[in-house]
């Protein structure tokens, strides 16, 4: 289990231990946080499971494959540390990782 | 008005593999779906993506298998609705009323939905930046490329709609193209024409630069745009155009007295009945004990509510169970000579 904190647009702070393996979309999903809605269940092709990585992990996890910059530019207002949740793999490694949800999905 | 056994709303694999079913076992079908083109998620997310978990195909791309699909139904010679969105429908006399954007109104005792995760829609920008001109200044598609003649318009978009478009309107109007980042995503040929037409003076690029806010009471006045590091820029424009790929929304679907559950539509697994009599809900739509949201999952679904549409459109028959390989009456619907 790997401590992730979503962070809604309201502020609301959720700290979930989710298990190794999942994605950080999963994680969310499975738990019911609002703000992720991954209609296309994780098949980067979507763009709807938008997370912003706070600065000091954006640079530790692993990087963007191809496709997933392109599916970004069709977020709701992409930033320099967007990523795609489904994308980002639990790992032991990412222990205490914070996320922060765009103001909506689409 | 059109009368059927039953109406399909969703033209992706399982809408398509559930006609296909419902012609087997002798009912008649018409299908709608909200896009320009059949396939759905496949021919609209990922045409040239490879699938590798169909049973007994190996290997096959979106576009192959809607294709393959197409032709699996063409002996039932299935009516299409497209760029039709059912907007209501309601009980009446046992049977349902369907009704679409097009004014197209059908009569039928059974519905499947296969509607995927919702009809595609544009992507849009943020609603207070929208709101106000959609329609008229802001635009999400081009109906009539005239309206841009000797104006200026603004393209947001890194995609090939927004390359394209680019490309066509700068034979006649002042285009300034604006895209999040350096790299462009549509083809490498239109990414070199709009550089080329840039370098001519022909267009402007502004790069890592998104929509900050629209200016202009009526009409639009300006936009401005917001650099990656902070910067604003002021831009005099008629138009803005944004091409930010589509989006799947449930829609009209919501005000139809269905369970909704998480933007899916909880079923039996019976026959994929929903709460509604003789509304059937299949493919990624729909959700119930250890769904997967596989096409293969769709086919079986479409399988069982063709038998479920059976007993509504056929209330005084029985349904005999025939293989399509030894059936003289499935060989015959499907024209094929012994």
């Amino acid at each position: 289990m790997t401590k992730i904190t979503y962070i809604e647009h309201s502020g609301k702070s959720h700290s979930i231990d989710v298990s190794n393996g999942l994605s950080v979309m999963e994680g969310a999903v499975q738990n019911n946080i609002p703000g992720i809605d991954a209609d296309c269940g994780g098949s980067m092709a979507c763009a709807t499971c938008h997370v912003y990585v706070k600065e000091e992990w954006f640079n530790k996890i692993p990087q963007k494959e191809d496709g997933e910059e392109d599916m970004l530019d069709m977020a709701f207002e992409p930033k320099k540390n967007s990523r795609l949740s489904c994308q980002i793999m639990v790992t032991d490694q990412l222990e205490g990782l914070v996320v922060n949800l765009p103001e909506k999905q689409v | 008005m059109i009368n059927t056994d039953v109406v399909i709303i969703g033209a992706g694999p399982t809408g398509l593999f559930c006609a296909h079913q419902l012609g087997i076992i002798g009912l008649k079908c018409e299908i709608i779906d909200n896009l320009d083109k059949i396939g759905g998620q496949c021919i609209e997310l990922y045409p040239d993506k490879p699938i590798y978990d169909i049973p007994a195909i190996p290997e096959c791309t979106g576009e192959q298998l809607t294709n393959n699909l197409i032709d699996q139904i063409k002996p039932f010679n299935i009516k299409f609705h497209l760029s039709e969105r059912v907007e209501e429908i309601k009980r009446q006399n046992n049977k349902w009323f369907i009704k679409t954007s097009k004014n197209t109104e059908f009569i039928s005792p059974n519905i499947v939905i296969a509607g995927g995760v919702g009809s595609f829609e544009p992507r849009k920008f943020s609603a207070k930046v929208s709101e106000k001109l959609e329609d008229k200044s802001i635009l999400y598609s081009i109906k009539d490329k005239s309206i841009f003649k000797d104006k200026s318009v603004a393209i947001f978009g890194g995609g090939d709609s927004a390359l394209d478009w680019a490309i066509e309107l700068s034979k006649n109007s002042n285009v300034t193209l604006i895209h999040r980042r350096d790299e462009f995503r549509g083809a490498q040929s239109s990414v070199n024409k709009i550089k080329e037409l840039e370098k001519n003076k022909q267009l402007k690029i502004f790069t890592q630069y998104q929509m900050a806010s629209v200016k202009g009471v009526d009409k639009l006045d300006s936009v401005e745009i917001k650099h990656e590091e902070g910067e604003i820029k002021s831009l005099k424009v008629d138009y803005v155009l944004g091409f930010f790929g589509l989006i799947m929304q449930l829609g009209p679907i919501t005000n139809w007295g269905l369970n909704i559950d998480k933007k899916t539509i909880p079923v039996n697994t019976e026959n994929f009945e929903t709460n509604q009599k003789g509304i059937f809900a299949i493919g990624d739509i729909c959700t119930y004990p250890g769904k997967l949201r596989l096409i293969l999952s769709g086919f079986h679904e479409g399988a069982l509510a063709a038998r479920g549409c059976f007993k509504y459109a056929k209330p005084d028959e029985k349904l005999r169970f025939e293989f399509s390989t030894t059936s003289k009456t499935v060989k015959s619907r499907l024209g094929i000579k012994e």
